[in-house]
C-alpha cells in the first residue's frame, strides 16, 4: 500500500505525458533517419519546413485569431532573401548563418507592413487582403526579370556550412531542421505562456473587452503578424538552401492553404496539433503516392470528413478545448 | 499616353472590361448570396464554375457530333445553357448537404477548410475525367463583329453584357418580389426569427446554394463560349476574382457584388493599358486592399447583420 503510493507520487511530480513523452519523442526522431533510408529522410525534412510554417501561423490564427490566407508571401521574402544575396546570381555569396537573421528582420517587416492597412479590418476581409498580399507577391516575384530572374528562378543557392561542414545531404538537413524546430517549439510555447501571448488570446475572444482592459489592439496585432511572419522567414531560408534553387511557383496559394489546413487539422493553438497536423498533411499525400493519380481526390475528401467529424481537430488547445465545450 | 486617350481604345476597353466584369459579378453573386445567409466562403465555388463551363461543353460537343447544332444553333445554346445550370446546381445541392450542412454549428474555420477540402477533391475529379488535357469548345456560331461608329464589337461580347445583366435583373426581382426571396432575405437577417416565422430554413439555404451555383454555371458557359479553351484548373482565379468583386462591393450584398463585378473588370481592362498584361492581378488585389483602407465594409456597405 504503502509502495503503491509512493509510486503512485513518483509519477504525479514526473507528469508523465509531456516531460517524458517529449524526451522519448525527441530520441526517438534522432535515431529514426538510418532506418528510413534517404527518401523518407527527405519526406521527413519536407514535413519539417511545414512544421516551421505550421508554428509561424498559428501564432497569427491560433493565438492571435487573425485569418491570414497569405503566409506564404513570407516564405517567398525569406527564401529570395537568401536566394539572392547567396547565389552566383549576383556574385553574393553571404554565410546561411548571416543571412538567417536578415530573414528574420525581412520577414517581420514584410508581416508588419502587410499588417498596417489590414489592421482594422474584420475576419473574412483579413482572409482575401491577406490572400490578394500573397499572390502579389509571387507575381511580382515572376515578373521582375532583372531583379529575380523571373520565373527561370535562382539557382545553384549555397547550403549552409560550418567550417568545413557543409550541410547538403538530406540526413544534415534533416538534423538542422529538427533543431530549427526545437527552438520554433520553444518561442512559440514561451510566447503562449508570456504576457503577449495573453494579450493575443485576449484579443482573440473579444477585441472590444481586451481594449477595455488596456491591451493596445494594433500594437498586438502588429507583433502577431512581425513575429508570425518571422517564422516564415527562417522557412524560407532553409527551404531555399535545402532546394538549391528556389522559382515563383515554389510560392502559390497552395502553400498558406496547405499551412493553414494542417493548423486545423491538427488543433488550433496547440503546438503539438501543428507537428501531428503536418505529419498527417504532408506525409499523407507522399503515402498516398501508392495511389498515383487518386491521390489528392482522396486528400481533399478526407479534408471534408476530417472537417465533419472531427472539426477542432486531433490535438486542440487546452484553453481552445474549454471554449468548445461551452 | 496619347495611345491611352484614343477614344476608340478607351470604347474598346469599356467593352472588354463589362464583358469580362458580367462574367465576374454572376460568379460573385454566388459567393455573397452564401455569405449573407451562412457567414462563409464557400472556397469551391469556383469549382462549381467549372463544373458548369463543362457541363455546357459536354451537351454542346453532343449538339455538335449529333448534327443538331447545324439546324439549331440557338436552341442548341440555350440547352446547353440549362445543361450546365442544372448540373451546377445539383453539384451545388450536394455541396451543401454533404460538406457544409453537417459544420454549420462548428468553429468558425472548419467550414473553410471543409470548403478548400471540396474544392481540392472536384477539381481532381475533373482532372480524371478529361485526363488533365484542354478541352476546346466547339463553336456552334461563328464570331462576327459589328461596327457601331468606330467601335467593334464582337458579337459574343454583346451576348455576354446583356445575358449577364438580364440574369442579374432576374435574379433581383427574384430575391425582391417572390414569397421564396423574401424567405432567403429574411433568413439573412435573422436565421432564428426567421425559422420560428416557419420558414423552412434548411431548404432556404438549399435554394440559396442552387441560385448561387446556376449563376456560376451561366459564367462558365460564357467563359467557355468567349475564351473557348478550358481545363480542370479554370475555377480557381476567376473563383478569387468574384470573391474579390464580392467583398469590393461589400459582401452579402447583391447589387455590391453585380458593381464591384463589373467595377474590377473595367479596372482589370483599364490596368492593363498602364500596366505590364503580367501584372493583371495585382491590379485586382492592389485595388481591393486601396478599397478596403477606405471602406473598409465595401463600396456600397455590407448588408451582413452583426450577430457573430
Amino acid at each position: 500500500m504503502q509502495n503503491h503510493r509512493k509510486i503512485k507520487y513518483f509519477f504525479s511530480k514526473f507528469r508523465f505525458p509531456p516531460t517524458a513523452f517529449y524526451i522519448a519523442l525527441f530520441l526517438f526522431l534522432i535515431l529514426l533517419p538510418p532506418f528510413l533510408g534517404n527518401y523518407w529522410t527527405q519526406v521527413l525534412g519536407d514535413i519539417g519546413i511545414y512544421v516551421m510554417l505550421g508554428i509561424g501561423l498559428n501564432v497569427v490564427v491560433g493565438f492571435a485569431g487573425l485569418l491570414d490566407l497569405g503566409y506564404v508571401a513570407f516564405y517567398a521574402i525569406g527564401a529570395y532573401g537568401y536566394g539572392l544575396l547567396a547565389s552566383p546570381h549576383f556574385g553574393i555569396h553571404i554565410p546561411f548563418w548571416l543571412m538567417l537573421p536578415a530573414c528574420v528582420a525581412l520577414s517581420a517587416g514584410g508581416g508588419a507592413l502587410l499588417g498596417i492597412p489590414v489592421l482594422r479590418m474584420r475576419g473574412d476581409y483579413l482572409a482575401i487582403v491577406t490572400l490578394g498580399f500573397g499572390e502579389i507577391i509571387r507575381i511580382v516575384l515572376n515578373n521582375m526579370d532583372t531583379v529575380t530572374n523571373g520565373p527561370r528562378g535562382l539557382l545553384r543557392i549555397d547550403p549552409p556550412a560550418i567550417g568545413d561542414f557543409v550541410v547538403n545531404s538530406p540526413f544534415r538537413w534533416y538534423y538542422l531542421i529538427l533543431v530549427g524546430i526545437l527552438l520554433s517549439t520553444f518561442v512559440a510555447d514561451r510566447l503562449n505562456n508570456s504576457r503577449i501571448g495573453r494579450a493575443w488570446i485576449a484579443m482573440r475572444e473579444d477585441q472590444d473587452a481586451a481594449a477595455v482592459m488596456g491591451i493596445n489592439i494594433l500594437k498586438y496585432k502588429l507583433l502577431a503578424f512581425a513575429i508570425g511572419a518571422s517564422f516564415a522567414g527562417i522557412g524560407g531560408a532553409i527551404f531555399a538552401a535545402r532546394q538549391g534553387s528556389i522559382f515563383p511557383e515554389n510560392f502559390s496559394l497552395m502553400v498558406s492553404i496547405n499551412v493553414l489546413c494542417l493548423i486545423i487539422i491538427g488543433g488550433m493553438g496547440s503546438i503539438p496539433g501543428v507537428i501531428l497536423g503536418s505529419v498527417i498533411l504532408i506525409g499523407l499525400p507522399e503515402v498516398l503516392r501508392v495511389a498515383q493519380q487518386y491521390r489528392m481526390l482522396a486528400f481533399g475528401g478526407l479534408l471534408v470528413i476530417m472537417m465533419i467529424f472531427r472539426p477542432t481537430g486531433f490535438i486542440p488547445s487546452a484553453r481552445r478545448k474549454m471554449e468548445f465545450k461551452e | 499616353m496619347s495611345y491611352i486617350l484614343n477614344p476608340e481604345v478607351i470604347i474598346d476597353q469599356v467593352i472588354n472590361g463589362l464583358t469580362i466584369g458580367g462574367i465576374y459579378a454572376l460568379i460573385a453573386l454566388g459567393y455573397t448570396l452564401v455569405y449573407g445567409i451562412l457567414f462563409m466562403i464557400n472556397f469551391a465555388h469556383g469549382e462549381i464554375f467549372m463544373f458548369g463551363s463543362f457541363g455546357g461543353f459536354a451537351a454542346l460537343t453532343y449538339f455538335v457530333n449529333s448534327g443538331f447544332s447545324d439546324s439549331h444553333p440557338g436552341l442548341s445554346i440555350i440547352i446547353a445553357f440549362l445543361v450546365a445550370m442544372i448540373i451546377s446546381s445539383v453539384l451545388g445541392a450536394l455541396l451543401e448537404r454533404i460538406a457544409y450542412r453537417p459544420l454549420r454549428n462548428a468553429p468558425r474555420l472548419a467550414p473553410l477548410i471543409s470548403a478548400i477540402g471540396a474544392s481540392i477533391f472536384l477539381q481532381n475529379v475533373m482532372m480524371l475525367i478529361i485526363k488533365a488535357r484542354m478541352q476546346v469548345y466547339p463553336d456552334i456560331i461563328q464570331e462576327q463583329f459589328i461596327e457601331i461608329g468606330w467601335v467593334n464589337i464582337s458579337y459574343f461580347q454583346i451576348f455576354i453584357i446583356l445575358g449577364s445583366v438580364l440574369l442579374m435583373v432576374v435574379l433581383y426581382l427574384f430575391i425582391q418580389k417572390t414569397k421564396t426571396g423574401k424567405a432567403m432575405r429574411a433568413v439573412a437577417e435573422d436565421r432564428e426569427a426567421a425559422s420560428l416565422m416557419g420558414i423552412d430554413v434548411n431548404r432556404i439555404i438549399l435554394t440559396t446554394f442552387i441560385i448561387g451555383s446556376a449563376l456560376a454555371a451561366a459564367a462558365g458557359v460564357m467563359v467557355g463560349i468567349y475564351y473557348t479553351q478550358i481545363n480542370h484548373m479554370m475555377g480557381f482565379i476567376p473563383g478569387i476574382k468574384a470573391f474579390t468583386a464580392a467583398v469590393l462591393g461589400g459582401i452579402g450584398n447583391v447589387p455590391g457584388a453585380m458593381l464591384g463585378g463589373f467595377f474590377l473588370g473595367l479596372a482589370e481592362a483599364f490596368g492593363v493599358l498602364i500596366m505590364p498584361a503580367e501584372y493583371k492581378d495585382v491590379i485586382a488585389f492592389g485595388l481591393l486592399v486601396l478599397v478596403l483602407i477606405f471602406r473598409p465594409s465595401g463600396i456600397l456597405g455590407e448588408v451582413v447583420s452583426e450577430r457573430s
